[in-house]
Order: structure tokens, then sequence, then C-alpha cells
């Protein structure tokens, strides 16, 4: 459905971020995309709705060439795939049903979005969505009134108003404690498989990319060093994306955090009970 | 190096070294030449038997001041209705035409670089113009009354909300920028959901502080025919009545004063 | 229907910036009124503006084409007292509002000389440099002298009520610990609250220095010295073109101020 080839991104400074890049996504597919700091995952996924111009190269999102749009049609690709951001990408002073709205503005007219007459079945996917990711209570609340978590669900409802078919996703757990990360990653992949949504998800955490993902694609300096499923991924991998380091220290480290299925669920099936709206089906 | 070595060896510590300190004495002294040749300019373009006339000339000043003739005060509401509002219209004009000049001289709402110089250089020129001057001008061209007061209000109220608004612009967080554009909108759309939510508080505390500004402004305006307290001002000093003086005096101080308060009520409350 | 539910069936508006309804419409409806009242009082005279229409016009031209040589004399010398008194000004106010503003912080002076400070500010600053200078060119005569005693007045108050905010909000932590070393008043002074003070007080200097310049344009008007008068001369007999050339050189010498005091606050700093 996505597919980049040959695409580089070299900054005005001269900073080369990506070279080279081919990739193909398919319907209903989760990606993590890994690597360390300015390996250009930021970048990568930016050029993709072209938040980023990229340099050379081109990216087809089903048949249409990104790339090459004029910015009139870009706001109509940009519809299609939605993007979610750290937890601070809220418009603060707005509440949280216009911020859920704003998903919408590449729909409606200007003047329409301005006095916030939305139309009705806007509304109304809109407060469903929220009842979803269960934040309904707070629809008229300020978004920096909001937990990190809570604004996160917010930034998801919104992207998912854009009835999207590709989400974007970058580092959704940048800033939330590991059990809020986890459950904003199932939330992200539950919601990808009931709407068979492709998603690429940029995100530091090795073993929440080996939990919730489908495949995985290591970045280093620009370009794309490692591509395949999450059971791929050996120490040896992680030392040509990362660097040296004791992978197994890690690994131990990141069992206590997040077992192995076989191992005690518990944690991770408690957080159901804390909040109700995350589960599948746990619409109140 | 601050830290030198004394000819007994032993290590001594200075706050500033040999030659920043002698660059320091040269400044100053170039500085208070400076002074000293402006200040003989001055005491030559003056005339000193006036000066030393001065604490008479004050003390008579003042004695033919008070008692304030109380009866005037009766003649002025018109005329402080006339600033008031020469104050609040001249506001709200420079408002309406400082915010888009604000969106296109901020580097990151801008649509292209050279529209960012003109209204740049159309903000350095409202702001270096005082009111006054703007009100001579309209006063010749529009012939006196309030309706030039209001607008050189307005013209000088460009530049100052302009500055500031557009510099409460560039400070913006970037990410909901991005998140909204991101979603499809359009580039007002951008404007309107992501950069004015976050200007909005910046917005209303820049517009009521310099409404305050505008009370001050407004009342010697008058001065050179552009309506408001300042006619009744002018028109008193010409006839020497300096019990009528004292009164507008004071009349335009608690003005100040009340308008002073109630903008740091409303910027205390936005904030 | 509570909101929940309304939205739920897709009826959903923004909530309204006052709650109160009746606050709401209050404050709309005597903001209408207030508008039609101010609006109505505006008595245009219209053929008086179609008249001075064309001499707008000659304005605007004028800026095409401004004149620097016919009245070179009285614009060198207008502009030449203006830059005097902005400088001279300048220093003698910072220099005098330093311990005005020492004495109208609350948190370092006794209760009488606080309220006598305070005074001094709050008349410097209600009245405009222009009516100040009214009363000083009949006390010390045209000229000036008049004109620099104004803006050093003026300056006295702006600087000194930013000074006393500033000190009132200083880090007491650093004071204290000088203060602890047995320093003396003047020593606590010159080390603990100058250092703290001393970059902004360079800063809002050059930036009153750049203020002054402008007010010494207009206080010519009433013949306090400076390129106010100048400029007075030139628009009242319609020599728009010297206006012009005199409003560029104006807004020149800002320009040139504002450049070079980001310079000096970068290099303080």
């Amino acid at each position: 459905m996505l597919t980049l080839s040959a695409v580089c991104k070299r900054y005005p400074t001269g900073d080369l971020a990506l070279t080279d890049i081919d990739l193909a996504l398919p319907r209903g597919q989760v990606m993590a995309l890994i690597g360390p700091s300015g390996a250009g995952k930021s970048t990568l996924i930016r050029c993709v709705n072209r938040l980023v111009e990229p340099t050379t190269g081109s990216i087809r999102l089903n048949d249409t060439e990104i790339t090459r749009l004029s910015s009139g049609k870009l706001r109509e690709a940009r519809r299609t795939m939605a993007m979610i951001f750290q937890e601070y990408a809220l418009v603060d002073r707005l509440t949280v049903m216009e911020n859920v709205l704003s998903g919408r503005l590449g729909y409606v007219g200007f003047w329409r979005s301005f006095l916030r007459r939305y139309p009705q079945e806007t509304v109304t996917e809109a407060f469903r969505l929220l009842e979803r990711v269960g934040l309904a209570h707070a629809l008229d609340k300020r978004a920096d009134a909001l937990s990190g978590g809570q604004r996160q669900r917010v930034g998801i409802a919104r992207a998912l108003l854009q009835s999207p078919k590709l989400l974007l996703v970058d580092e959704p757990t940048a800033s939330l404690d590991p059990k809020t990360s986890r459950q904003i990653m199932r939330l992200i992949r539950e919601l990808c498989a009931e709407r068979e949504l492709a998603a690429i998800i940029n995100i530091h955490d090795v073993a929440l990319a080996r939990q919730f993902a489908d495949r995985i694609v290591g970045l280093r300096a620009g370009e794309i060093v490692f591509d395949g499923k999450p059971g791929e991924l050996t120490s040896e991998i992680l030392t040509t994306i990362y660097g040296e380091e004791d992978w197994d220290t890690q690994a131990t480290e990141d069992e206590r955090y997040a077992p192995p299925s076989a191992q005690p669920l518990a944690p991770l099936a408690r957080t159901g009970q804390l909040a109700p709206g995350l589960t599948a089906g746990g619409i109140r | 190096m601050p830290v030198s070595t004394t000819p007994q060896g032993q290590p001594a510590w200075r706050l500033r070294t040999t030659r920043a300190q002698w660059l320091g004495y040269l400044a100053w002294l170039a500085g208070i030449s400076l002074f000293l040749l402006c200040w003989k300019l001055i005491s030559d373009n003056t005339m000193w038997v006036f000066v030393e006339d001065a604490g008479r000339q004050g003390s008579n000043l003042i004695g033919r001041m008070l008692p304030p003739q109380w009866g005037y005060a009766h003649r002025l509401w018109k005329p402080m209705w006339d600033t008031l509002n020469i104050a609040t219209l001249g506001t709200l004009l420079g408002i309406a035409m400082a915010f888009p000049v604000a969106f296109l001289a901020a580097r990151n709402t801008t649509p292209h670089p050279l529209v960012r110089s003109v209204a740049l250089v159309i903000i350095v020129s409202s702001r270096s113009i005082n009111s006054l001057i703007w009100a001579m001008l309209l006063v010749t061209i529009l012939g006196p009354g309030v309706l030039a007061g209001i607008i050189a209000i307005a013209l000088r109220s460009i530049g100052f909300i302009g500055k500031l608004l557009y510099e409460a612009i560039e400070e913006i967080h970037p990410t909901p920028v991005e998140a909204i554009s991101a979603t499809g909108a359009g580039r007002l759309q951008v404007m309107s959901y992501g950069v004015l939510p976050q200007v909005m508080p910046a917005f209303a505390g820049i517009s009521v502080y310099r409404w305050d500004i505008n009370i001050r402004e407004s009342t010697v305006l008058g001065l050179v025919g552009a309506g408001g307290i300042g006619l009744q001002l002018n028109a008193a000093i010409n006839s020497l009545a300096w019990n009528q003086v004292s009164v507008i005096f004071l009349m335009i101080f608690v003005t100040v004063l009340v308008s002073e308060w109630i903008s740091a009520r409303v910027r205390h409350a936005i904030i | 229907m509570s909101r929940e539910q309304l939205a739920s069936k897709g009826k959903w508006r923004r909530l309204p910036f006052i709650a109160d309804p009746t606050l709401r419409w209050g404050l709309a409806v005597g903001a209408v009124i207030y508008l039609v009242l101010a609006l109505s009082t505006v008595d245009v005279n219209w053929a008086r503006v179609a008249e001075g229409a064309s001499r707008g016009l000659n304005f605007l031209a004028a800026f095409a084409q401004p004149d620097f040589i016919s009245r070179r004399t009285d614009i060198v010398n207008g502009l030449l007292e203006s830059l005097t008194m902005t400088l001279t000004s300048t220093v003698i106010g910072v220099a005098l509002a330093i311990p005005v503003g020492l004495g109208a912080a609350r948190n370092i002076a006794p209760w009488p000389v606080y309220l006598v400070c305070r005074g001094i500010i709050t008349v410097s600053r209600t009245f405009q440099e222009i009516i100040i200078a009214i009363l000083f060119v009949v006390m010390f005569g045209f000229g000036p002298l008049a004109g620099m005693i104004t803006l050093a007045f003026a300056t006295i108050g702006f600087m000194a009520k930013l000074l006393a905010e500033d000190i009132e909000d200083l880090d007491w932590r650093q004071v204290e610990a000088v203060r602890a070393t047995g320093a003396s008043w003047w020593q606590t002074m010159n080390h603990a609250v100058q250092p703290q003070v001393m970059p902004r007080l360079i800063g809002l200097s050059m930036y009153r220095l750049d203020i002054n310049f402008r007010e010494s344009a207009v206080i010519g008007i009433v013949g306090a010295g400076g390129i106010g008068a100048t400029l007075n001369t030139s628009i009242s007999r319609y020599e728009y073109d010297t206006s012009a050339a005199i409003l560029l050189i104006i807004i020149a010498i800002v320009l040139l101020c504002e450049y070079s005091s980001s310079h000096v606050r970068r290099w303080t700093q």
C-alpha cells in the first residue's frame, strides 16, 4: 500500500539524514521503526506526509505519488495518513472535543471549522471515538488539564477521526511511564486490527517494539540495516543497529517490565481494570 | 589571564587582565567626554539668565495653579469622553490592522520572506513615529477633530501590538502546528487551530496594555488639534489660566491611574 | 440533556467563553451600546476630508522623493540637538533613577522613603513628556535644556519603576549569603544586588535611549528644542518633502539604535 523507493533526505545544513530508503508496507501491517537517536526515524516518518520534503526518491501511497503533489492535493493525501505524536502535540488551550474534531479539518471548509460548526455525523463519530479511548467524560476539559496518557489517547482519537488508511506514529511513548506506554501501544495495535490500518511506529523502546509489532525495521545513520520479524531480532543485530552494548542485561531488564507471554500475564491483564475504556469491547 | 604571578613569585588574582582594564578605562573616558561635549552643546543653546530665574518662575507657576478653579471641571466631561473614545476606538482600529501584520511578520507564519520584510518595515515605521507626529500630519490632512486622533492612535498602535504579537507568534510551540498540518488542514485552518489558541492570551494582554498607554497619549493629542482634553489644555495654557490647567492635570492624573488599574487587573486575570 | 448525551447524538457547540449567559449577553449589549455612542460622537467634516485628501496623496508621494537639502541646516541643527538631549537626559535620568529605584523597592527601603519614591514614579509616568515639557519650558525658557530636563524626568519614572520591580524579585539567598560574610550595606549592594540587576539595567537603558530619541522629536513642538520644531514647521507649511526626509531620518536612527542595543545586550550577558 505504501512504497518508498530510493528516498534520500539531505538537510540544508548538508547533513544526510536518509540514504536510499526502500520500503514497502502492505495493508494492515504494523511496522516498528527502531534505531538510535539521530538515525533518521523522525525524518523518515515525516517524509511520508511531507512535513519534511524528501530530497530525492519516490513515495507512493496506493497509486498516488506523494512527492509530486501540489499543496492542495497534498492536503487531500494527508487526510488518509494520520499522524500520532508525543503527548505534547495537542493544542493546549482547546478542549478535548475541539482537539479531536481538528482531525477532520482536511474535510471541512475554513469558516465551518472556525465557527466549530462540524457536520452532525462528524460530531457523533468524534464522540464515539472518545468513548472508545475512554475519555467521553472529559469532552469539555481543556487539553492541558489531562495527564500524559489521557493526552495521548486524545491524540489517537484525533488521528482516527481522519478515517485514515495509514498511521504514522512518532515516539508515542517517549514521555509516558512504562505501564501507560503499554496501554497506549496496545490501544494502537487493537485499533489497527479493527480498522485494518497499516502503521509505521517510530519507537525507542526495543521491548515494546518486539511485543507489539508485526515487523521491525532497524535504522542506523539513515540506512536500513535490519528488516524482519520481531523474533529475528538478535543481540548481534541490535549491536549493528545501536552499537556495542551488553544486550543480555538489557533483555532481562526488559523482561522485568514485560514478562513474555508464558510467564505472569497478570500485570498486563490488570491494566484493563484500571482503564476500562482501553480493553477491546470496553465501551461503557 | 586573571591569575598572574607577582615579581615575588606569588600568584595574584585580579578581576580583569591589564589590557581589558585599560580598554575599560578608555571606554569610560570616551563616554564621559561625549557626555561633556553634549552638555556643552546644550549649555551653549541655553539662556542661563532664564535658568537662574527658574526657581522663582516655578513657585510663581504653582502659586497661580493653586487653588484649582473647580467650577471649570464640569466643562471637561465632554472632552474627557472624547479622549476615552479616541483611545478605545484607536486601539480597536490599531488591533484590527496590527493582527494581520503580525502574522505576516512572524518568521513561522509569513507566506514569503519578502512579505515579512515589508511587514517589518510597517512595524518599525509605526513604532518610530510618535502618535503626536501622526496627529500633526493627520490634522493637516483630515482637519482638526476626533477622527485625526483616532487614526493617529491606531497608526502608532500597529507597530507596538504588531511587534509584541509577532514575537509571541515566533515563540509558540511548533508541534501542535505540525500536528494540525498533518491532518490535511489548509493554511488558514492551521493558523486558527494551531497558532491562534497559543497566542490568544498574549494578544489580549498586549491589547489591554496598549489601550492603557493610548489613554495617556490621547490626553495630549489635542495640543496639535486632534481632539480630546488636550484641546482644553492648550486653550487654558494659551490664555495663561493656570488654575484651569491644574484642574485638567488632576483629571488626567485620575483617569490614567484608573485605566492603569483596570489594565493591570485585566492582564492579571488573563495570565 | 447533558453535553455528553448531546454530543453522542452529534449536537455539539463550543463552550461559550463566558459561562453565565446573563453576563455574556450583558457584556455584548454593553459593548454594542458603547460603540454606537462612541462612533456617534465622531463627527467628520467630509468636505474638509475631501479637500485634505490631495494633501494626503502629496504626503505619500513625498516619501518617494524626500527633500534633505533645502532645509539642511535646520535639519542638522535639530538632529544634533535631539541627539545631545537624548544622550545627556538618558545618562542623567538613569543615574537619578538608581537611587529612586532603590528607594521604591519595598524590600530594602523604609516606608517614608518608599512612599516618596513611588510618588515621584507615579507622577513621572502619568504625564506625557509633552505636558512636562510645557511646564519646564515655562520655568527654564525655550531651548534644549528644558527638553533635557523633561526627558531626564521621564526616564527616572520609567527606569526606577522597572528597577524597583527587579530588586523586589531579587534572589534573596544571594543577598543573605553576602550579608553572612559580614559585609556592610554598600558591600551588599555591590556584591549581591548589583550583579543581579546590572544586565537588565543596561538593556533597559539602551531601550530608554531609543524612547528618549523618539520623544525628543516631539517635545520640540512646545519649544523644548530638538528636531520636533523643524518637523512641526515643515508640516504646518505643508512642506511634506522635508517632513518625509525628517521622518525617514528618525526611522533610520531608531533602527540603528535597536540594532546596536541588541548587540550591546548580547555583549553584556
